[in-house]
């Protein structure tokens, strides 16, 4: 059984706060959820499916009982900050095997006013891993990054081009945190956090939210409107491999062929494509290891403008990404999909609209690079794509 | 060259004989003896073939760097260290392990620099595997 065309994703809302201090993380969930169901043409009593990460209290359980829904389908699936991107494909194929028609998936959180998150239980590789100083993300993307330039001679600066086409999208978005555009020097002269990543290369820190509205094809057609079609969808988990790990590549070396199969389409098919960006170099590797360019050739191909949209080789975060616009509740797994969506309906920024796409790739990377994350890949198009 | 902190790590039943070695100054690994994989980190079944047959033998504690960061401003225990060099060291018998690269100035570490183990006491009954360059 395939999900291609098996239904589509008709509601997007991400919340407009980068900073909000006076909600909870369950006002932001409730405030999301019916902003993407507005948007879809649905009401919370329609919802018959919810999907949600597992940093909502007692996730699944949590939720539906503070929205007071009685879901026959629910998921939550934890993969950091590519959930999401699960979430969705996991509703195409419930909704392909009829267990549910209007599935809701939402995401908040409120890293940047004081909510630290959630605390996992501790697994057999934490007393290897916790002793030694490796205080947050950044540290352990900075691994990936120093053996990506060990191997290929991938430079600095080539990092900083992911960022500054990222900053040139996010001046057009009035909600983006970092709204100004930044050069290659100001990336290199940022303060250096952990060798060779610059606090430049690094995401926001931002509270809020975001929601996607999964429907069936019945439904889809009565909402009368521009959806996205869910094409295809991989998933896949890199970790240590026994302590072999491969810092060069991701999990996206295994999700992108799945996608792509399941959509039947190949890279030069990808009109615009939402990569996750909680670093410079998760793009950078994202990009190669979905086939965009040879591997270890990401550094040639981000440089001279490859991502700026919408003429570039592969316009990518057009609402100026993780790195720029918003990475709520330091996940930026439903932006990714929900700027995609905001592409195939023409909603993007005029400025940076891709002319007439037809299909969009998005990619979420959650966990580190530096050890074990979730990969997901998903492809949506036009109603006849 | 700065003096990093000596946080104990967490025993418990899945790791207790590992670092119960460490304070002898022995860097302990599995082996499976059915199919020859060298585990990391401590288990009990061999993540190759799934068997539980493993057993354990004392490694070189030689190595060389797979990769680093030198991280800038630590925090919690690592919070007045300084700058610091958190690594992937390619032991000798396979595995990748993640550590502290020390005695050393943080700008020399390379990628490919051969290593040694060094011990640091936590004072709760075991020590720190860290790896120091190898004089030449």
């Amino acid at each position: 059984m395939s999900i291609r065309g098996a239904a589509y994703i008709a509601g997007i809302y991400e919340h407009p706060g980068r900073d909000l201090p006076d909600l909870t993380v369950w006002d932001i969930h409730i405030d999301v959820a019916l902003g993407a169901l507005a948007d879809a043409g649905l009401g919370m009593e329609d919802v018959d499916a919810l999907f949600c990460d597992g940093t909502a209290g007692f996730g699944v359980l949590t939720l539906a009982d503070y929205f007071n829904i009685s879901p026959s389908y629910v998921d939550s699936t934890e993969t950091g900050g590519s959930s999401y991107l699960a979430h969705v494909g996991h509703a195409a194929a419930a909704i392909a095997a009829g267990k549910c028609n209007v599935a809701l998936v939402t995401l908040a959180g409120k890293p940047k006013s004081g909510w630290q998150g959630p605390s996992f239980t501790p697994g057999p590789e934490s007393a290897f891993e916790q002793v030694w100083g490796m205080m947050g993300a950044p540290h352990s993307y900075a691994l990936a990054a120093q053996r990506h330039m060990y191997e290929f001679g991938t430079t600095s600066a080539q990092l900083a081009e992911i960022k500054v086409a990222a900053s040139i999208h996010a001046q057009y978005n009035p909600n983006a945190l970092l709204q100004k555009v930044v050069t290659v020097d100001e990336v290199l002269n940022s303060p250096m956090v952990a060798d060779p990543l610059h606090r430049l290369d690094c995401c926001v820190v931002t509270d809020g939210g975001g929601a996607l509205v999964i429907v069936s094809p019945e439904i889809a057609k009565k909402l009368g409107k521009t959806n996205a079609k869910i094409l295809g969808h991989g998933e896949a988990v890199k970790h240590t491999n026994n302590g072999r790990i491969d810092l060069t590549h991701t999990g996206a070396v295994w999700s992108g062929p799945k996608a792509f199969a399941e959509a039947g389409v190949t890279v030069k098919d990808i009109n615009y494509a939402s990569i996750y960006d909680s670093f410079t170099i998760t793009v950078l590797q994202t990009i190669e290891d979905l086939g965009f360019c040879e591997k270890g050739k990401g550094g040639a191909f981000v440089a001279d403008g490859g991502l700026v949209a919408p003429f570039g080789k592969l316009p990518f975060n057009t609402d100026g990404g993780g790195l720029c616009n918003n990475h709520p509740s330091n996940r930026g797994g439903i932006t990714k999909v929900i700027e995609a969506v905001r592409q195939l309906r023409g909603e993007a920024h005029p400025a940076v609209q891709v002319p007439n796409p037809q299909i969009a790739l998005a990619h979420g990377t959650g966990g580190s690079l530096g050890s074990r994350h979730g990969s997901v890949t998903l492809i949506l198009g036009q109603e006849d794509a | 060259m700065s003096t990093l902190p000596t946080p104990a790590p967490t025993v418990t039943q899945a790791n207790a004989a590992f670092w119960a070695a460490t304070a002898e100054g022995r860097f302990q690994l599995q082996r499976c003896n059915e199919c020859d994989t060298v585990l990391w980190f401590p288990r009990r079944h061999c993540p190759s073939c799934w068997t539980d047959n493993v057993s354990t033998f004392d490694a070189s504690g030689k190595g060389v760097v797979y990769s680093f960061t030198v991280i800038r401003k630590g925090a919690m225990a690592y919070k007045e260290s300084g700058p610091f060099v958190i690594a992937y060291v390619e032991l000798a018998e396979g595995p990748r392990v993640m550590t502290n690269i020390v005695d050393c100035d943080v700008e020399t570490v390379k990628v490919g620099m051969p290593v040694e183990v060094v011990w640091h006491d936590t004072g709760q009954g075991n020590a720190l595997y860290r790896f120091r360059p190898v004089a030449n």
